[in-house]
C-alpha cells in the first residue's frame, strides 16, 4: 500500500494531458451527447411524463417534475461519463492500443499512469456535467450562483465512479464482461437513487437501501444546489462520497497493477 | 562505470515457468549487443526487466550502474524502448505522437519540437508528419516507434524484435538506421530471431534458448569456433555417407532430407565426396550464424 501511494507522482498529469489531447482531437463526437442528451430527457420526461405528473413532493414541498429530474440527469451524467471512461476506454487503451505499455517505458510508473487515468475519468464527469448544466440552464431549471458548487463536486463524484470503474477494469477477462457491473451496479443506481422519483414514495426498507447507494448522495447534493439551497447536512453526503472514493481508487490501482505487472 | 548493463544470475519466473534462468551478461558502452533466440527463449522477459517493468525474481541487474529495483525512474529517463507490438497512439498524427511522448520525459514543448523534427528527418518520416497512424505501413510505423524511443536522447536504446513482420525493403531501411545510430556511438540492445539481422547489426551477441544463454561472443568468432569455416549441404544423402562422416569424425548433422557437414576445409571434403555417392544436390558455402543457431537450438519446430 505504501509503495502504491509512493509510486504516484505529479507525472501522472502527463497521462491526463495525453487523454485530454485525444479528447480534443475527437471533440465533435465527445461534445454532442452531453449537450443533446438532457434535451431529449427533458422532452420525454418533461413533456411526456411531466404531462401526467405535473409536480412531485420533495422534502415536504411541491416541486415541478422537470425541475425535480434535472439534477438527477446531472448526477447520472457524472456517473456514466466517469464510469465508462475508466471501464471501456481504459480497457481499449490498456489492451487494444497498448498505450500503457509504451508509457511505462518512460519515467512514469504504472501507478502514475493509473492515477492519470482516474484524474481524467473524473474530469470527463466534470466536463459532461458542466456541458449538460449549460444546456439545462437554458430551461431555467438551475439556480445560480449556488449551483456552481456542482462543478467541483462533480469532479469528486466523478473520481468515485472512476475508481469503481478501474476496479472492474482490473478484473474483467474481456471487454464484454463490463455488461455485468453495468447491469448490477450502474443501472440500479441510475434508476433508484432518487433520480427520477422522490425516494419518499418507496417503502422504508427500500429507502434505506437507496441511501446506501453512492449516486443517491450525489443526486441529493446536486438537487439542493440546483434549487439554490446548500443546507449544512449536505456535509454528510459529502463525507459519504469522500470516504467511498479513497478506497475504490486505491483498490482500482492495486488491481490494475496486479493485472498488468507479472 | 564500465558497463551499461550488468546482469548476474538474472532470473525471471512466472509462477512455475522459468522464463529467464540465471543468466549473466554485460553490455559495454557503444556496442550493439544482440539477444538471439527462438520464440519463448526469454528475450522479451529480459528486456522487460531491463526497462524496470517486470520485477526481477532473483539475481542482480544493474543499468548504468543502478539497481533496477531501486532506481526505475532514473534508469527509464536514460533509456529508449522500441517494443514488439505497435504501441503508437492511433488518435494522434505522426508528429503529435512524438510530442506527447516527449512530455512523459518532462521535455519542454519547444525542445520537443526541435527533437521531433530532427528525428522525423533522421527516420525519413518528415514528409508524413501530418498523417494519422492508421495511414502508415508496418515499416513506417516501426520507424516511428524507433524515432519515439530516441526522443529523450537515450544512453541505451532497446530494440525488441525491430523488424518482425516487416517486408524485406522495410527491414533494410530499419537496419540502415540502426547501423547509423551505432556509428554515432549509441549503445544498442537488440533482440531478434533473424540470423541475418543479428549478423549484420551486432558487435556481440548471445544465443538464448529455454531461458539460458547458450553462447556469447562476436557473431563471426562464434561461427568460426563452433561451426567452422564452411558448410557442405547435401540433399537426398545416402546412409553410407552418414556412416563415412561418422567414421572420419566429421562434424555433421542431419535433418529429414539434408546432411550438413561443418568443416574448415570445405573444398577438400567436397571433392572427397562429390560424385562418390548418389545424391540430389551438393553445395559448399560459408558457414553463418544460422548454422550455429540451429546447431545449438536444434531443428525441431517450436510453438
Amino acid at each position: 500500500m505504501r509503495s502504491l501511494v509512493g509510486n504516484i507522482s505529479l507525472r501522472s498529469l502527463r497521462v491526463w494531458q495525453r487523454n485530454r489531447d485525444v479528447y480534443f482531437v475527437t471533440w465533435k463526437t465527445n461534445l454532442v451527447p452531453p449537450l443533446l442528451e438532457p434535451i431529449l430527457y427533458l422532452l420525454a420526461f418533461g413533456a411526456g411524463i411531466g404531462a401526467l405528473v405535473k409536480e412531485v413532493r420533495y422534502e415536504g414541498a411541491p416541486i415541478g417534475y422537470t425541475a425535480f429530474i434535472a439534477p438527477g440527469l446531472l448526477a447520472t451524467q457524472v456517473m456514466f461519463q466517469s464510469f465508462f471512461e475508466n471501464t471501456y476506454n481504459t480497457f481499449v487503451r490498456m489492451y487494444y492500443q497498448r498505450t500503457f505499455d509504451a508509457i511505462v517505458t518512460t519515467p512514469l510508473t504504472l501507478e502514475d499512469v493509473m492515477a492519470g487515468e482516474l484524474l481524467w475519468g473524473a474530469s470527463k464527469g466534470t466536463i459532461g456535467c458542466t456541458i449538460m448544466m449549460a444546456a439545462i440552464s437554458a430551461f431555467g431549471l438551475i439556480r445560480y450562483p449556488e449551483a456552481l458548487v456542482i462543478v467541483p463536486f462533480s469532479f469528486l463524484a466523478g473520481l468515485f465512479f472512476a475508481g469503481l470503474a478501474l476496479c472492474f477494469t482490473g478484473l474483467v477477462p474481456q471487454i464484454d464482461v463490463f455488461n455485468f457491473p453495468i447491469f448490477l451496479f450502474v443501472m440500479p443506481m441510475f434508476l433508484f437513487s432518487g433520480t427520477f422519483f422522490p425516494l419518499e414514495v418507496l417503502p422504508v426498507w427500500a429507502q434505506r437501501l437507496a441511501w446506501a447507494l453512492p449516486l443517491t448522495h450525489v443526486t441529493r447534493v446536486m438537487r439542493e444546489a440546483c434549487l439554490g439551497r446548500l443546507p449544512a447536512d449536505l456535509g454528510w453526503d459529502l463525507l459519504y462520497i469522500v470516504l467511498a472514493t479513497a478506497p475504490v481508487n486505491l483498490l482500482g490501482i492495486h488491481l490494475m497493477r496486479k493485472r498488468l505487472v507479472k | 562505470m564500465s558497463h551499461v548493463i550488468e546482469a548476474r544470475g538474472l532470473t525471471k519466473k512466472y509462477g512455475d515457468l522459468t522464463a529467464v534462468d540465471g543468466i549473466d551478461f554485460s553490455i559495454r558502452a557503444g556496442e550493439c549487443y544482440g539477444f538471439l533466440g527462438p520464440n519463448g527463449a526469454g528475450k522479451t522477459s529480459t528486456v522487460k526487466m531491463i526497462h524496470c517493468f517486470a520485477p526481477v525474481t532473483a539475481g542482480e541487474l544493474r543499468v548504468f550502474g543502478l539497481d533496477v529495483r531501486e532506481h526505475p525512474r532514473e534508469i527509464k529517463t536514460r533509456i529508449g524502448v522500441c517494443q514488439q507490438e505497435d504501441t503508437l497512439d492511433p488518435d494522434f498524427s505522426v508528429h503529435k505522437n512524438l510530442l506527447v511522448f516527449a512530455r512523459y520525459f518532462g521535455i519542454a514543448a519547444r525542445e520537443a519540437e526541435i527533437r521531433a523534427q530532427e528525428l522525423l528527418e533522421f527516420m525519413g518520416l518528415w514528409e508524413r508528419r501530418k498523417d494519422g497512424i492508421r495511414q502508415l505501413s508496418g515499416g513506417l510505423k516501426r520507424r516511428l516507434v524507433i524515432a519515439r524511443a530516441l526522443i529523450n536522447r537515450p544512453d541505451l536504446l532497446i530494440l525488441d524484435e525491430p523488424t518482425t513482420g516487416l517486408d524485406p525493403q522495410s527491414r533494410h531501411q530499419v537496419w540502415d538506421r540502426v547501423r547509423s545510430l551505432r556509428k554515432q556511438g549509441k549503445t544498442i540492445l537488440l533482440t531478434t530471431h533473424y540470423m541475418d539481422e543479428a549478423q549484420t547489426l551486432c558487435d556481440r551477441l548471445v544465443i538464448m534458448d529455454h531461458g539460458k544463454i547458450l553462447i556469447e561472443g562476436p557473431p563471426a568468432d562464434l561461427v568460426r569456433s563452433r561451426v567452422g569455416k564452411d558448410v557442405i549441404e547435401i540433399w537426398g544423402y545416402p546412409p553410407a555417407l552418414v556412416e563415412r562422416a561418422r567414421q572420419n569424425g566429421w562434424n555433421f548433422e542431419t535433418d529429414s532430407d539434408r546432411l550438413f557437414i561443418y568443416t574448415d576445409a570445405g573444398d577438400e571434403v567436397f571433392s572427397a565426396i562429390h560424385g562418390q555417392y548418389p545424391m540430389e544436390r551438393c553445395t559448399v558455402r560459408t558457414a553463418g550464424l544460422e548454422d550455429l543457431f540451429l546447431k545449438l537450438t536444434g531443428r525441431e519446430l517450436r510453438e
